[in-house]
């Protein structure tokens, strides 16, 4: 008569003594410190970024938006990760369609290939790019970096896709079929708006990797640096230190802003 | 009037060409560079030849090999570290949060979308001689000089890696607890198990291919880092990853930074292949 009082915890029976939340508040701790640091010298004063502080500042925000060559990074980072995110989540969206609605030779070939960019490191694919780049004589530019962002967010994108729409009902697309609609159209209609909010959250999940992503970067921008690229480059003069902190917290927020949506998005699409 | 089966090329022709012309043909590509004969600067149009000096010369070079070793060993601790962290965070999400779990998993996330340069450089700050860690000890009087071993290391790129990806191995381990029936639990609690036992015998071994899953998402990206290396391992930190970059960049020599590649390519490939017949293994087993 033992088993009626141990159902009364959270998975039903006992757990035991280890002090997990304090495991996982320590490492909350650990995760948020070094950014709580860098939050802390995009408000101080001084250039030199060790303590006692300089006082309080918002210099370093205000230098943000006079730096032009910053701000261009940006602006660079914001056109590639829009385009290999749509790029990816269209080609992503269209292999999960195939792959979970069709019986096809070569099947589980697609889904493979979809998934390869992910176990291949990003310097191989980087010098792969490159030597491509350089044999068909196609100059290095942003597009080259978001062909490359495309290519590794494809994976993220199918996986995304796939483990949410195979929840959907396919009877929903054979009763739209049976009303006289056409595949595509019951796509366009049917499928499409109700995977809105995954598409979503597959585009923005992309979206981050690509805006996040240098190791391929250094090697396929031309004249035009990504943000990452440029913020790499900058690195080595300390004086210029607190405006790309600064700028960096601004995207922080952006970024955390963006995730928070996806996130919430993910949940609300839950089956 | 396009049927379901009409289609199907439609639905799988983008894809395939997108992903053969801009993954498939660049792997195949640094293939044909590595079996070049030149060790310099090619020409691309001319004559290519066919030679295995390059595998030679990587085979032949012990540094070569120390240092894809070092990577190896390097990857695989920071992706062992970082899971073995992650782990005891995903089973506090997966079986003690309850309802806020999505709460916690969001707050764990956030780190992950702070720029990974940036947070790579917030190690740099911390770690350096006039760093965070140095400043903060001076200013409370427990140094009189900065520590400088503490940046510039293999370990300080250790850390710093095992830092940016626990969050990230995180995920692969809470989704595979989550697919564990809770029945399972219950009814090892009935046969008499402790919560020790049922932790030992149902949910670590159904939760292993999360685990491996986070270790090889960590290793595969670790393994050929060429940035953090640079960034906080200085010259006594640099990985395999540099020696390639250096090929294409320093020195110009594309077929023997292709072999180099390629070599790298292969044993990652190898590893993973190895990783996804113990996961089947294990599923027959049961």
């Amino acid at each position: 008569m033992t088993a009626p009082v141990a159902r009364r915890s959270a998975v039903g029976i006992g757990h035991t003594r280890v002090p997990l939340g304090l495991v996982y508040g320590a490492m909350l701790i650990l995760l948020y410190l070094p950014i709580v640091i860098l939050l802390v010298f995009s408000f101080n004063a001084g250039t030199r970024l060790s303590f006692p502080l300089d006082g309080f500042t918002l210099d370093w925000y205000t230098g943000v938006f006079a730096d032009g060559a910053l701000l261009e990074s940006a602006r660079n980072s914001l056109l590639v990760a829009t385009g290999s995110a749509t790029v990816a989540t269209l080609l992503g969206t269209l292999v999960a369609i195939a792959v979970l609605r069709f019986r096809f030779r070569g099947r589980g070939l697609l889904l493979a290939l979809a998934g390869l960019p992910l176990i291949v490191p990003f310097v191989v694919l980087a010098v792969a790019l490159f030597l491509l780049f350089v044999t068909l004589d196609i100059p290095r530019s942003l597009v080259t970096v978001g062909v490359a962002h495309s290519v590794v967010a494809i994976p993220f994108a199918t996986l995304i896709v796939i483990s949410r729409m195979s929840g959907l009902d396919p009877a929903l697309e054979d009763a739209a079929m049976d009303l006289g609609a056409d595949y595509p159209s019951t796509l366009r209609r049917i499928v499409i708006p109700l995977m809105g909010p995954t598409l979503l959250s597959a585009w923005l999940t992309c979206f981050i990797v690509s805006f996040d992503e240098i190791a391929l970067a250094i090697f396929l921008v031309g004249g035009d640096p990504t943000f990452p690229v440029f913020l790499y480059g900058r690195l080595r003069f300390a004086q210029q230190l607190p405006v790309l902190i600064a700028m960096a917290v601004l995207l922080m927020v952006a970024t955390v802003t963006l995730t928070l949506v996806a996130q919430r998005l993910r949940s609300r699409d839950q089956p | 009037m396009l049927g379901r089966r009409g289609t199907l090329p439609f639905l799988v022709g983008p894809p395939l060409l997108w992903l053969t012309l801009a993954f498939l043909l660049p792997v195949v590509l640094i293939g044909a560079f590595s079996f070049r004969p030149e060790s310099g600067p090619v020409d691309i149009g001319g004559p290519g030849g066919f030679s295995v000096a390059q595998y030679g010369e990587v085979l032949g070079t012990p540094a070569f090999l120390r240092l894809l070793g070092i990577s190896v060993l390097m990857a695989m601790a920071i992706a062992g570290l970082a899971t073995t962290l992650a782990y005891p965070v995903a089973y506090f999400l997966a079986f003690r949060a309850g309802r806020r779990a999505t709460l916690f998993l969001t707050l764990l996330l956030i780190p992950f979308a702070v720029s990974y340069l940036l947070r790579v450089m917030a190690w740099k700050l911390m770690l350096g001689p006039e760093g965070t860690i140095n400043s903060l000890l001076a200013f409370v009087g427990l140094t009189d000089e900065p520590l400088d071993l503490l940046l510039y290391s293999r370990a300080a790129v250790i850390v710093t890696l095992v830092y940016v990806w626990i969050p990230f191995a995180a995920l692969p381990i809470y989704a595979a607890m989550q697919r564990i029936e809770r029945s399972h639990l219950e009814a090892a609690a009935d046969l008499g198990a402790g919560p020790w036992a049922r932790f030992l015998r149902v949910t670590l071994p159904l939760s292993l291919p999360g685990a491996l899953a986070a270790f090889f998402m960590v290793f595969i990206p670790t393994v050929g880092e060429y940035v953090t290396p640079t960034l906080v391992g200085g010259t006594e930190g640099i990985m395999y990853g540099n020696i390639i970059q250096g090929f294409f960049t320093r020195s110009a020599n594309w077929p023997q930074g292709s072999a180099l590649a390629m070599v790298m390519l292969v044993i990652t490939l190898a590893l993973v292949v190895v990783a996804v017949r113990l996961i089947d293994l294990r599923r027959l087993a049961t």
